[in-house]
């Protein structure tokens, strides 16, 4: 996969995910492996991403290598108005890899193929932003041993999502069960469901958190952000369907672990943090094991 | 046969046939008929016993390429496409939709880099319900046949 972009999940087979997983794995049981030794990544954040960021370059650093790059467009000759093009060629002479979050959609295939040096998106708009998707079939993996018939609930918005659509989409491939908790304007879109469909997965929709999930392996939430309802009023009928609170988790399964890729607002409760059922900041530690491997990879050094 | 006396017969070139009134404006577009150095002859609104209204297209001593041809497709499906060489008809092709279609196609997703850098489209052809749908290679966003914009 030498000299690969990483660009959409959808472009990797399952093959490459595990290829993925597994190295991901060694990283964490091997961290001192100074691969990027006399590398340089780039990392061109055109759009905040404090978390994405700081994952990327804790991977490098780990690693061995050097970063440059700029956390903002208006730190970079975006601002002076040069084109996306002459952005990407100019730093393919300067680094190794690129990482690159940018928010018009496409900018990073469109850097691909401009680009002699692998790309690895870190996030375009609201299309794909894969190596959270990555991190978060590692995570599932890592705590319930496999990929494959688990029983998924995902949480909030569902329709505008990236990280819920990703992740459906990748995990559609292994017999899963799948139940969206949602507002009603909020729900998984049709295009989805109807991939599922075509594919023979089941799944289950629900308007609130109930005793549901105590069928749940994994409950993935994310966040219901107000700007999502054009009535103030509405939003505030529904906010509290969809915070998950300590409480609720009693009947639920042991090996369930609670996702979510943060930043986390009030949608799980801070009394959740304390249960071993809480998986969300050892899924962010998983980042940066994830991204060491997606580099190592993407560079051929593995 | 009427429709075919009211608009002047060719000798040699192609004649487009069986368009839907509605669909003219957008395959003149698409197959870039203001380059075209022959006569052209345009008639529309003409009577069909299948769709209510026609129009036809007849451009003298062209032969398109298959690619070029297939691009109606995507806006009707139903349109013939006649070969005529000495004022008769020696070849009749039904437009076949591409797998993939480049450049002549925007992007409906105003947040596409297609719609915001000098990048030319590209998609997928999909098919959802017996419609089309063009996927994008970039935003990975549909574009109904509907919406489907010609890029001037």
């Amino acid at each position: 996969m030498k000299n690969k972009s990483l660009i959409s999940i959808n472009d990797f087979s399952k093959e490459d995910y595990f290829n993925i997983l597994n190295l991901a794995e060694e990283f964490r049981q091997n961290p001192n492996q100074k691969l990027l030794e006399n590398h340089i990544v780039a990392s061109l954040f055109f759009e905040p991403s404090t978390r994405t960021r700081l994952s990327f370059e804790t991977a490098v650093q780990k690693l061995g290598g050097r970063v440059i790059g700029f956390s903002e467009a208006s730190n970079s000759s975006t601002s002076k108005g040069e084109s996306l093009k002459d952005t990407i060629l100019t730093v393919s002479r300067y680094a190794d890899l690129i990482v690159m979050r940018h928010p018009i959609e496409g900018s990073a295939r469109h850097a691909s193929e401009v680009s002699d040096k692998p790309i690895i998106n870190a996030g375009d708009g609201s299309n794909q932003h894969p190596t959270q998707c990555l991190l978060d079939l590692y995570s599932i993996r890592k705590t319930q041993g496999t990929l494959e018939n688990l029983n998924l609930f995902l949480v909030g918005d569902l329709k505008y999502g990236r990280t819920v659509h990703s992740l459906l989409m990748a995990m559609a491939q292994f017999n899963p069960v799948f139940n969206f908790v949602s507002p009603p304007s909020l729900r998984m879109p049709t295009e989805y469901k109807d991939h599922l469909e075509e594919l023979g997965v089941k799944y289950y929709e629900h308007d609130d958190l109930n005793e549901n999930i105590n069928h749940a392996d994994i409950i993935y939430v994310t966040r219901v952000q107000k700007e999502r309802f054009s009535d103030p009023m509405d939003y505030e009928k529904v906010k509290n369907a969809y915070i998950l609170k300590n409480k609720m988790l009693d009947n639920t399964k042991s090996n369930l672990k609670i996702m979510h890729p943060l930043p986390r607002v009030n949608e799980i409760s801070t009394d959740v943090d304390k249960n071993e059922k809480a998986y969300y900041f050892d899924q962010a530690e998983n980042g940066v094991y994830t991204r060491m491997a997606i580099m190592a990879t993407m560079l051929g050094l593995k | 046969m009427k429709s075919e006396l009211t608009v002047k017969a060719i000798e040699n070139g192609t004649v487009i046939d069986h368009i839907q009134a509605e669909n003219l404006y957008k395959i003149i577009s698409i197959i870039g008929i203001e380059q075209i150095e022959t006569e052209v002859f345009i008639g529309n609104n003409l009577d069909s016993k299948k769709y209510g209204k026609k129009a036809i297209i007849k451009i003298a001593d062209k032969f398109p390429s298959m690619d070029d041809v297939n691009k109606i497709a995507l806006i009707d499906p139903n349109a013939v496409i006649n070969i005529i060489k000495d004022f008769k008809v020696v070849e009749k092709k039904q437009v076949v939709l591409p797998e993939k279609i480049k450049k002549f196609v925007k992007c409906i997703n105003p947040k596409c880099i297609t719609n915001h850098e000098d990048v030319e489209t590209s998609f997928k052809v999909v098919k959802k319900d017996g419609k089309i749908g063009l996927k994008c290679y970039y935003c990975e966003k549909v574009t109904g046949q509907n919406n489907i914009e010609i890029i001037k």
